[in-house]
């Protein structure tokens, strides 16, 4: 990482010698805060829509076969906090999340949206962050051996397995992989959650697409890169295949893939939701799910805030990174 | 005389990009003549029959062709699909055209907002949009008196904000296009001789988008149709006795269990969908290939 800050900055020097180099620690911050500041916004912005989308919804998180005594509903939206004018609520409720209080759930009653999401959001995030590493490796691993066999069999296969992968949707790879891998040839559990061997299918399933978009990606911009001057001189100063493509070449290919981190960490979230479903996994999608046919309302806002600040905080960093990646964005953003 | 360059010629020498055009055409015509054709007792007694002459994909938990009900998924997944691009085009295409054609700071407010709900996850937006406005539109229906539409409630709730969803990339795909078109020399012509912005933007500019947007509404499509299966795969989305690919394979996903495996519920609708899929992919890609002058060969 300092090296890599040295870097840039010898590069800004290069570009814009006459600039003293507070100037460029100036902008570095300026950046910074300028996305921090957006990440604020994004999140107000979430937090108020999800707020009122759940109060204009008509059916209460109360509404039963039975109606309730009205004693029985006042206390009960007492307690929940749902009763007094909305605006009121609506500012207690931002009041409450400063303290990082996310309140009840309504469904789930004596349990804390908190208590809820400290349970199974770690298992989500488990899932997720091993898929986002297959999905990386993997992804640039195929998009640059096709680059290199560039109209070559491995390269219409794997272009060709990517769009594949693109078209399925995950709820039909990931039946057909239990049907394959735990039912016919029973070497994996179907689902649920456990020892590591029940984790290799649905990250599997889940990576599959992303995987594909990276090696597709990957493909495109090493392309590009294989015809540029440098890649001619070094491969004129008698260094091998391998060296040029994956130690001159992929440090500029690569970029595309960096910025595209930032949607494939939301789109793992998101997808994860049905992974789950698929393979029983008891993480937080379920729950996501069950709180919007629940008309449970603070469960729903608090997975919803929950991760929109993980997604919009993973975004920031991938724009520093990149920032200190490729100088020029910071220098002319 | 043929030009060898052309994009038209260029097309026509991708295989792929024919054989996807031959499959959507046969998914197009099933979808849409499919259903008045086979009759419409499609309900057995027997559940869970493997494909036969009779059943030709089976039938399902509850004893329905299974044929009957991949036709009927193609009838709504492929409209569900088209109307939710349509929307995200017409959408995407203002919004785009009115932000680069303005410029200035209004330009750059209105890309700050496509950033924003960049920044927000589609399907989270979409779950919690649909599971708020479905329960209004049905109850403004019931009012207005159109018990029969209610049934459809879904399918238009759906195409309305998959397409409210689905218009960023679109709108900024104009927008840049806008930003290049505007500071030639015929919308200089055009505000010489006193056209209003309107014919300038709808008469002058359009036009000369058309070509780039058509392209992309392709690419949408899929991506509609994918994510209107994702929500009816969660139980938010089409519900029986409707269908769609999705539903179709959220059934199937149930029954599946160790002791026996009722293959062709999953494998039927999954092919139809999976084909389809691909072929307008294919064809997604090899228009862009052939017409978007920024993709070299």
């Amino acid at each position: 990482m300092l090296e890599r800050l040295l870097k840039s900055h010898l590069l800004f020097k290069i570009t814009e010698p006459n600039l003293p180099a507070y100037r460029f620690h100036l902008k570095m911050i300026r950046f910074i805060g300028g996305r921090a500041i957006s990440l604020i916004i994004i999140l107000f912005c979430v937090v108020t829509a999800t707020f009122f989308l759940i109060r204009i919804m008509p059916g209460g998180p109360f509404d039963r076969e039975r109606k309730l005594s009205p004693n029985i509903e006042k206390q009960l939206l007492k307690k929940y906090k749902l009763d007094g004018p909305i605006l009121d609520q609506y500012f207690n409720y931002l009041g409450d999340l400063l303290h990082g209080d996310l309140r009840l759930s309504t469904k789930y009653r004596n349990r804390s949206v908190n208590e809820i999401l400290a349970d199974s959001l770690p298992v989500s995030v488990t899932l997720g962050s091993i898929a986002f590493c297959i999905a990386t490796f993997a992804g640039v691993l195929l998009g640059s051996v096709a680059a290199a066999n560039q109209h070559g069999w491995i390269d219409r296969t794997a272009m060709f397995g990517a769009l594949l992968a693109i078209s399925l949707p995950s709820f039909v790879i990931g039946p057909m992989l239990v049907l394959l891998f735990a039912i016919n040839f029973p070497l994996l559990p179907v689902g649920g959650w456990g020892d590591f061997r029940s984790l290799i299918l649905p990250a599997l399933t889940l990576a599959a697409p992303y995987a594909a978009y990276i090696a597709r990606l990957t493909r495109a911009s090493m392309l590009e890169v294989l015809s540029q001057d440098y890649i001619r001189t070094a491969r004129a100063k008698g260094l091998n295949e391998i060296q040029v493509i994956y130690k001159h070449g992929l440090r500029v290919a690569i970029l595309p893939v960096i910025s595209f981190l930032g949607p494939l960490a939301a789109n793992l979230l998101t997808g994860s939701i049905v992974v789950e479903n698929i393979f029983n996994i008891p993480g937080a999608g379920g729950f996501f799910v069950s709180s919007v046919l629940n008309r449970d309302g603070f469960l729903l806002a608090g997975v919803v805030i929950v991760y929109c600040t993980l997604l919009v905080g993973f975004n920031l960093v991938v724009d520093i990174l990149y920032g200190f990646l490729d100088p020029r964005i910071l220098l002319y953003d | 005389m043929i030009d060898p360059r052309s994009p038209i010629t260029k097309l026509r020498r991708n295989r792929a990009v024919l054989f996807s055009i031959f499959i959507l055409a046969i998914v197009v015509v099933a979808a849409v003549i499919g259903p008045m054709l086979l009759p419409t007792a499609q309900v057995t007694r027997n559940s869970l029959l493997p494909p036969s002459p009779d059943h030709l994909f089976g039938t399902d938990l509850n004893g329905r062709d299974l044929f009957y009900r991949v036709v009927l998924g193609a009838q709504i997944s492929v409209f569900v699909g088209v109307a939710g691009a349509t929307v995200s085009f017409l959408f995407g295409t203002v919004y785009g055209l009115i932000s680069g054609y303005s410029g200035g700071s209004t330009d750059a407010a209105m890309m700050r907002l496509v950033d924003i709900f960049y920044a927000i996850p589609r399907l989270i937006l979409l779950l919690v949009l649909i599971s708020a406005l479905d329960p209004l539109i049905r109850q403004q229906m019931e009012r207005i008196g159109v018990p029969q539409l209610v049934g459809y409630s879904k399918v238009l709730i759906l195409v309305l904000c998959l397409g409210l969803t689905e218009w960023l990339t679109m709108a900024r795909i104009v927008r840049g296009q806008v930003l290049s078109l505007k500071s030639q020399q015929f919308v200089l012509a055009a505000r010489s001789i006193g056209q209003t912005h309107f014919n300038i933007i709808f008469r002058h500019l359009f036009p000369n988008l058309l070509g780039v947007v058509i392209v992309y509404l392709t690419l949408t499509v899929p991506s509609v149709i994918l994510d209107e299966s994702f929500l009816s795969f969660l139980g938010v989305g089409i519900q029986a006795p409707l269908a769609s690919w999705g539903l179709l394979l959220s059934d199937a996903t149930q029954v599946i269990n160790p002791v026996k495996s009722y293959w062709w519920l999953l494998v039927f609708p999954a092919l139809a969908m999976s084909l389809t899929l691909l072929a307008l992919n294919f064809l997604g890609d090899g228009l862009r290939d052939s017409f978007d002058p920024r993709v070299k060969k």
